[in-house]
């Protein structure tokens, strides 16, 4: 089975290609790409003119609920709506219920992926035992059974030294380990970012500190172990300065932000509304701006969605006591897309900060169109436009404050393995 | 009555306008006069139902609007978390939809959540009151200090007005700085650190440290009530350091200016947010707050159902 891509904008950063032409896919994998490629016989043709073609976007970070919650997302949908927004792989976060903590879990997860799995699925497992922050987990057997990385992500290490030793211990596996980097006792009871908007709805704000002191803390673990940490959804100016004086300083370490902080601010919560309530809280302007200019910069690496599904049984409630989170997986390309419109990014960056950083983050294959390479490709159209509704999503969570939202960019065709896994109508 | 309230809810002061304080103020005094009758008792709002769902414990607030319904002959159900079938575990928007099926024409709402009033007025089709929401607002103590203040001072403009105590956790501190602004007076705050608002202006008030510089030359001095239950961790260390350097006292106020109010939301904790020797200062109007307090809420039921009704 063959299938020729034909005269598509080709947008390769592992290459630094950026090229009208073609892309012959066979076997699963890609067997050229070229200005022009004359079509072989027995040969699919899909005309992708005024498309862009990328290596498969990569997700650093979702959270499917599969084991525990599959009211809210499972391993279906959830790579469902990943290839639906032009995702070909997706690391998921531990804090399933039980937490990825245990072969047994890594185990099912790929099983699952294997059995019912729209993309890659690339578990990311527990740092400590039952994300408790006291003992490290078993890093061995996670790495053994598919774990591709360590996270205690919601729930992060409040204990510096245990951090330390999670750092070193990784190290013997070469596993990255990647920090949602809050200070638990500045964010206690915290709902929205601390600031005018939480004074004037009365509601416990959580400052930037409680993300920067732990960024700190990050970095100069790093630079005390050599290990390299990846820090997770960074969402204000004060972690972009942090970030920026430890690259300038050639520290190990890198860092994700997810479209809702380049997007919004901490307005959007106004009304009460709990579909914008997310943790780290959406921020400032000037934090937004800061994020922005991180991205073209390079200060921050990747884009991640932080896709985090919820039901209505856990947001049509009242403010506080509604969870945290808001889906990310279906409106990331056209978010993305605008900083390109609006002349911050170049098409290759979209395309650095989308597939080749997150593979290279999580040393997973992709991120690349290199003949011989895997053939995950997704294909966009920057143009075209479309309006986010309930019928539009394919998460079986409905929980986006974009809802109603005009978007102009979207995935087309999403290709895994040379595999059709998502083609637009 | 022909008065122009253009609200179906009563959430926040944010989305009142200072001609619509002054609409409450009004109607507030003028029904201050029935609750002098002899029998204390119109027929306005015969028919009417108001429900009062109580998700926290209040005496005060909870009498009061009972007293304001009962006055207007509208019928009133009760509600309180309490032996509730919260305690089964049934969510809000549920215990609400089974009320609102019963037919109510307002529902009065405290909740130790801010913005669950918002939530259920997004949610059901009547007028809401917001009776004090978490660390949000409490809209009808702030009118009810409004109008204990006009009687007193004749007028808003120009007033120094202080309150003393953990602003940043009080609903009734948020509620009043906003109203008093609105009519044109100006708010200082203080208290100790760790009660102070961290976004130093967001409310328009002015933050001090010192509790003495801010009741220098005020009209008015309020103490809220120190809430020890409602804070995770102390935020003080001693009830005796807290009335040593942020309790109200005749030295501390008599930097106020001449006849100076002295008010406070209740319950009040002798000793402690206000020395014992305070009982009998001259300028002493708690129980006028609390008179105000059915007065004003008997204004805003007449306005709200009356707009319902148009």
């Amino acid at each position: 089975m063959r299938l020729l891509i034909r005269k598509a904008r080709i947008l390769d950063p592992s290459q630094g290609l950026d090229l009208e032409g073609d892309l012959l896919i066979e076997e699963g994998r890609i067997v050229a790409l070229d200005r022009e490629i004359p079509p072989p016989s027995d040969c699919e043709i899909f005309e992708a003119q005024r498309l862009w073609a990328l290596p498969g976007l990569i997700d650093l970070h979702v959270h499917l609920r599969e084991p525990g919650e599959e009211w809210k997302e499972d391993l279906e949908t959830g790579t469902t709506a990943a290839a639906a927004g032009g995702f070909t792989a997706v690391a998921c976060m531990p804090n399933t219920r039980p937490p990825n903590d245990s072969p047994e879990v890594t185990r099912y997860l790929l099983s699952r992926a294997r059995e019912v799995g729209r993309t890659r699925v690339w578990p990311v497992a527990c740092i400590s035992k039952g994300q408790e922050g006291r003992e490290l987990a078993p890093f061995g057997e996670l790495k053994e059974a598919g774990a591709v990385a360590l996270s205690d992500d919601g729930r992060p290490v409040a204990d510096s030294g245990l951090m330390r030793l999670a750092l070193e211990y990784a190290a013997s596996f070469d596993l990255p380990v990647i920090s949602h980097a809050e200070d638990p006792g500045l964010s206690a009871g915290g709902q929205v970012n601390e600031g005018p908007v939480a004074a004037r709805l009365g509601l416990k704000g959580i400052p930037a500190e409680a993300e920067a002191v732990a960024i700190f803390r990050e970095v100069r673990l790093a630079a005390l172990t050599g290990v390299p940490v990846h820090i997770a959804h960074v969402s204000t100016a004060l972690s972009v300065e942090i970030l920026r004086r430890a690259k300038e300083e050639g520290l190990p370490v890198t860092a994700e932000t997810a479209p809702h902080y380049f997007t919004l601010t901490e307005e959007a919560v106004l009304e009460y509304n709990t579909q914008a309530k997310v943790n780290p809280p959406l921020r400032t302007e000037v934090d937004r701006e800061a994020v922005r200019q991180a991205l073209a910069e390079g200060v921050i690496d990747a884009v991640a969605t932080d896709h985090a599904p919820h039901s209505p049984l856990e947001k049509e409630v009242e403010f506080p006591a509604a969870a945290f989170g808001l889906l990310g997986l279906e409106t990331a390309v056209p978010l993305t897309l605008n900083l390109v419109r609006e002349g911050l990014l170049s098409p290759l960056r979209f395309a650095e900060l989308l597939s080749t950083a997150p593979a290279r983050i999580l040393k997973v294959p992709g991120g690349t169109l290199k003949p011989g390479s895997p053939a995950d490709v997704t294909l966009i159209d920057p143009d075209l436009p479309w309006v986010v509704t309930e019928e539009e999503l394919h998460s079986k969570s409905k929980n986006s404050p974009f809802l109603g939202w005009e978007m102009r960019g979207r995935a087309v065709l999403t290709l895994v393995e040379g595999e059709v896994r998502w083609r637009l109508r | 009555m022909g008065v122009d309230f253009p609200h179906r809810h009563l959430l926040e002061i944010g989305p009142l306008s200072p001609e619509d304080l002054w609409t409450v103020l009004k109607t507030a005094r003028n029904l201050k006069e029935v609750l002098r009758r002899p029998i204390p008792k119109v027929p306005t709002l015969r028919g009417k139902v108001v429900a009062h769902l109580f998700f926290e414990p209040s005496t005060r607030t909870r009498l009061s609007f009972e007293r304001a319904a009962k006055v207007l002959s509208a019928e009133v159900l009760n509600f309180s978390a309490r032996g509730s079938s919260l305690e089964k575990g049934e969510n809000l928007l549920d215990t609400i939809k089974n009320v609102a099926a019963m037919g109510p024409d307002l529902l009065v709402i405290r909740h130790p959540a801010s913005g669950a009033p918002h939530f259920v007025a997004r949610k059901i089709g009547i007028p809401v009151i917001n009776a004090g929401d978490g660390f949000h607002e409490h809209p009808t103590q702030a009118l009810l200090d409004l109008l204990t203040v006009w009687e007193r001072k004749g007028d808003f403009q120009g007033l120094k007005v202080a309150i003393i105590g953990d602003i940043r956790h009080s609903r009734v501190a948020h509620s009043d700085i906003l109203a008093f602004r609105k009519l044109g007076a100006e708010v200082w705050v203080s208290g100790p650190g760790t009660m102070l608002p961290p976004e130093r202006e967001a409310l328009g008030a002015r933050v001090v440290r010192r509790v003495e510089e801010a009741v220098e030359g005020a009209d008015v001095v309020m103490a809220l009530r120190v809430q020890k239950e409602r804070h995770g961790r102390s935020l003080f260390p001693s009830w005796h350091e807290y009335s040593r350097f942020f309790g109200l006292n005749r030295r501390v106020l008599s930097r106020a200016a001449e006849g100076a109010l002295l008010m406070h939301p209740g319950p009040i904790n002798w000793g402690v947010e206000l020395a014992p020797e305070l009982e009998d200062f001259p300028g002493q109007v708690i129980l006028e707050q609390v008179e105000n307090g059915v007065a004003v809420r008997m204004a805003l039921l007449l306005l709200l159902l009356k707009a319902a009704e148009a």
